[in-house]
């Protein structure tokens, strides 16, 4: 039943190599095997050299992202009957390259954390007080948003993150709205300060490649859509309310809500 | 020399146990120092793959006597009773914590947090986000410890020895997998926090990174694991993959069913009474191979399976509740359970033993602690039930970080030049195996084999002495041709081939201290199960394994069981 296939990988040594080069294998691969046996394969037992991120296997914790024949793939969850005899893996695109298939993950984390992503209250909650109330709809609003498994395959697609390294790319951005839309957050205007700043939502280009590779269905453009709109509003909010009273409201409102549905509606 | 960075804590692993700890440091004592050392980028570790949810009584029906019984029960009463009373207790206000946090829970109309009914629990109590809790909870800790600047994140770095001074623990030699290079990281104490070791088996639901780091790590250096031969056997995991299928389809009403679509949990004695599907796991797991040893399992191309059906629950309440489940089986079962039952059998899940720990997540080596699956603070006993060992991670995992900045402001430093010495042992050991550049004749690959195949013959659901005595031999000869290993990588970059060979050490210490532990044992008792002595024996048995590791091989003790309200009884559901 196994079908050989041959697989061409990047290889890249920084202390044997002064460039990328391509590695070429032979891989009996079983019928139900996705791209990821394949390269494990490879490892343990045609060449043990071979360095590549995995764990799961199951499609959620976000470490086997790679391109394959060309196309950003979460590798543990891509069938190999998607491809033909001939497979083509490289380091994931618009990063640096540590070792073959192993990109390196620092300016990543920089964006990651640069958005706040944690809740913000002006007043910490006790214990004692219990849980928040939040009704199935509030939770609605931003648990899409919150499926990010941080595969970075969406850097790899988009085409700012490309020319402009500096961009803080659609997962830092939809992970932001995600605590923007939260019911229980109240730092949406902290966040807007940062999604106004440079290299950040006024960036994109509308180009909707992130959401088409996401393998969880994050949809992180119409987080960066909704949250360009909040931004605005946000700023042209705190010329006519006093900060405190405007301290989130507008940018949780049922616009951002809408302008999600519109997103959807229009693929 | 080492580079030496000094923390007044160091914490190794960033899974839930671990970002918990160190969440409950800088909470603690806002002025310490936490390193947080991760050989994978936290938002990586295996809490993200755990599926159904996490227990804490939270209804005005439920109450904290009835959580602490289910759970004495489900543990076969080896579980110490003041750790799970005190775990009933923290457990409400943990995972109100990570409400407060930004945890997705998943909602009741009137918004309260919704809770759904576990295995071998007596009402609702298990709080979920869907079916993608353990990711919910890990992003949540990982995203809230950002605000931390005190938590110093160590990504990659992958942890080889604990540096000992004086009998107690002063840091740990990491090697940073990146450079290549190994660095000292010396702590006033030191958590453990690494998961379990589910990677010694064959076909188990955890990730490859599961390989009992941190169970090595404290017994190379004296410190007793425990209760090692207690193993969970999760009912349903996909056949080939071993990928998991939650409890929560069972929990949301979900059967299991043999091939003439006989329920056979109800309709024969298994043990679990008219809990059926929701009996606890051992049961249920030793039910499905007593179906398929009897003919009436299916048979595919990995083996013999029983079936899960979820067709009857229709496709609104899997899509809401369920969604994961569906996206697995369709990928990696090619079923859509909305029209077809799921393929399942038992798969390695959990380690009950682990690191020998008090209440306090204390070791017996002064300032060092474990919490979460490297530890064996007994709250599971001989079987943990469904949905506690999330709750566990926050509440061990709190509770360790605040006693380690307790020990730590009542401890001086160790012996800096004692500490680096040991961590320049270390470098020269590493290098000396990466720069073999395959002398040796043994493939990691080959061994990590043999390894899965005599634990599963040894050790599986069901054992007998012959067998369990032909792995514990097994596994000498494994060790022995481990010093013969093969590593042709000599680059100092991200060499996964060294990481590997050093991760298969720590695999073969752990298989041993679990195989013999369990040779030793000759009762049933929870998971683990013998045909040669199938009742449990309280006169002889009831007490803890304990295991050391001396020169000569592994040495067992045994430690008292700390009862209390309940006395041990025939475990009938």
């Amino acid at each position: 039943m196994t079908d050989t296939k041959k697989f061409v990988v990047t290889r890249f040594d920084p202390d044997a190599d002064e460039a990328p080069r391509q590695q070429s294998y032979e891989v009996p691969c079983q019928p139900d095997w996705k791209v990821l046996d394949a390269l494990n394969y490879i490892k343990d037992e045609i060449d043990g050299t071979l360095s590549h991120r995995w764990s799961c296997r199951m499609a959620v914790c976000g470490s086997c992202g790679m391109m394959v024949n060309g196309k950003p793939s979460l590798t543990c969850k891509d069938r190999l009957s998607n491809y033909g005899d001939t497979v083509e893996v490289t380091p994931l695109a618009n990063f640096p390259v540590v070792r073959d298939l192993v990109i390196e993950m620092d300016g990543f984390m920089e964006k990651f954390q640069s958005v706040k992503p944690w809740i913000i209250t002006a007043k910490e909650k006790a214990v004692e007080e219990g849980t928040n109330r939040q009704s199935p709809d509030e939770l609605d609003h931003f648990k899409q948003f919150s499926l990010c498994i941080n595969c970075m395959l969406c850097y790899s697609a988009c085409p700012v993150v490309g020319n402009e390294p500096e961009f803080i790319g659609p997962a830092a951005i939809a992970l932001g709205h995600r605590y923007n839309m939260d019911s229980r957050d109240e730092g949406a205007h902290e966040r807007n300060e940062v999604f106004r700043g440079e290299g950040t939502v006024f960036s994109c280009s509308y180009a909707n490649e992130c959401s088409e590779v996401c393998p969880k269905n994050v949809d992180p453009a119409a987080a960066v859509n909704q949250a360009k709109i909040n931004a605005v509003i946000d700023w042209a909010t705190s010329f006519v309310v006093p900060r405190q009273a405007a301290r989130g409201e507008p940018t949780r409102g049922s616009a951002s809500r809408e302008a999600s549905e519109d997103h959807r509606g229009g693929k | 020399m080492a580079e030496v960075i000094r923390h007044d804590i160091v914490i190794v692993g960033g899974g839930a146990a671990g970002l918990r700890a160190a969440i409950a440091a800088v909470e603690a004592d806002p002025s310490a120092s936490v390193a947080l050392v991760s050989k994978v980028y936290p938002m990586r570790s295996h809490t993200v793959s755990a599926e159904g949810g996490a227990a804490a009584v939270a209804r005005d029906d439920d109450s904290l006597e009835s959580h602490a019984f289910d759970t004495v029960k489900g543990s076969d009463f080896l579980g110490d009773q003041d750790v799970i009373q005190y775990f009933v207790e923290e457990a409400p206000k943990e995972l109100t914590r990570l409400e407060h946090w930004g945890c997705p829970w998943s909602r009741n109309e009137d918004g309260s947090v919704a809770t759904r009914a576990f295995g071998g629990m007596t009402t609702k109590r298990t709080w979920y986000a869907t079916d993608k809790v353990g990711f919910h909870m890990l992003h949540t800790l990982f995203q809230h410890s950002m605000r931390f600047d005190r938590i110093v994140r160590y990504d990659e770095q992958f942890v080889t020895r604990l540096l000992v001074d004086g009998g107690a623990v002063r840091g740990v030699a990491a090697f940073d997998i990146r450079e290549g290079v190994v660095r000292a990281i010396l702590g006033r104490s030191v958590i453990l926090a690494t998961g379990g070791a589910g990677k010694i088996f064959p076909f188990t639901t955890n990730g490859n990174i599961k390989t009992g780091d941190g169970m090595a790590l404290a017994y190379r250096e004296g410190v007793p694991l425990k209760d090692m031969e207690f193993v969970q056997y999760h009912p349903t995991g996909l056949p080939g993959t071993g990928i998991l299928i939650t409890e929560a389809t069972r929990g949301e009403g979900g059967h299991v069913k043999n091939k003439d679509g006989e329920r056979f949990l109800v309709t024969r004695d298994y043990g679990v009474g008219n809990k059926a599907e929701l009996g606890p796991r051992d049961m249920i797991s030793r039910a499905i191979v007593q179906e398929i040893e009897a003919g009436r399992g299916l048979e595919g191309p990995y083996g013999q399976y029983a079936l899960l059906d979820l067709t009857h629950l229709g496709q609104e309440k899997i899509n809401s509740r369920l969604p994961m489940v569906r996206e697995l089986a369709k990928i990696y079962a090619n079923v859509d359970p909305v029209h077809e039952p799921i393929p399942i059998r038992p798969v390695v899940h959990y380690m009950m033993g682990g690191v020998d720990t008090d209440i306090d997540g204390a070791t017996p080596m002064p300032g060092l602690y474990a919490a979460g699956e490297v530890a064996c603070v007994s709250l599971n006993g001989a079987n943990r039930l469904g949905s506690n060992s999330l709750t566990e991670c926050l509440v061990f995992g709190a509770r360790a970080g605040i006693k380690a900045v307790e020990f730590a402001r009542g401890s001086s430093a160790g012996n800096e030049s004692s500490c680096g010495a040991q961590a320049d042992e270390e470098a020269a050991r590493l290098e000396a195996a990466r720069s073999g550049t395959g002398g040796g004749s043994e493939k990691i690959s080959g061994l990590r084999n043999e390894l899965n195949e005599t634990m599963e013959s040894g050790c599986g659901v069901y054992r007998e002495q012959a067998a369990m005595d032909a792995t514990v031999a097994k596994l000498a000869e494994l060790k022995k041709r481990m010093s013969d290993v093969r590593i042709e990588d000599s680059s100092k970059v991200f060499n996964t081939q060294l990481i590997a060979a050093l991760e298969l050490d720590n695999m073969l210490e752990v298989a041993e201290s679990l195989a013999v532990s369990a040779a030793h044992r000759r009762e049933s008792r929870g998971a683990h199960t013998r045909r040669d002595a199938t009742v449990r024996d309280d006169q002889n048995y009831l007490y803890h394994t304990l295991c050391y590791r001396d020169a000569t091989g592994p040495r067992l003790d045994k430690k008292d069981v700390t009862l209390g309200t309940w006395v041990p009884e025939e475990r009938k559901y």
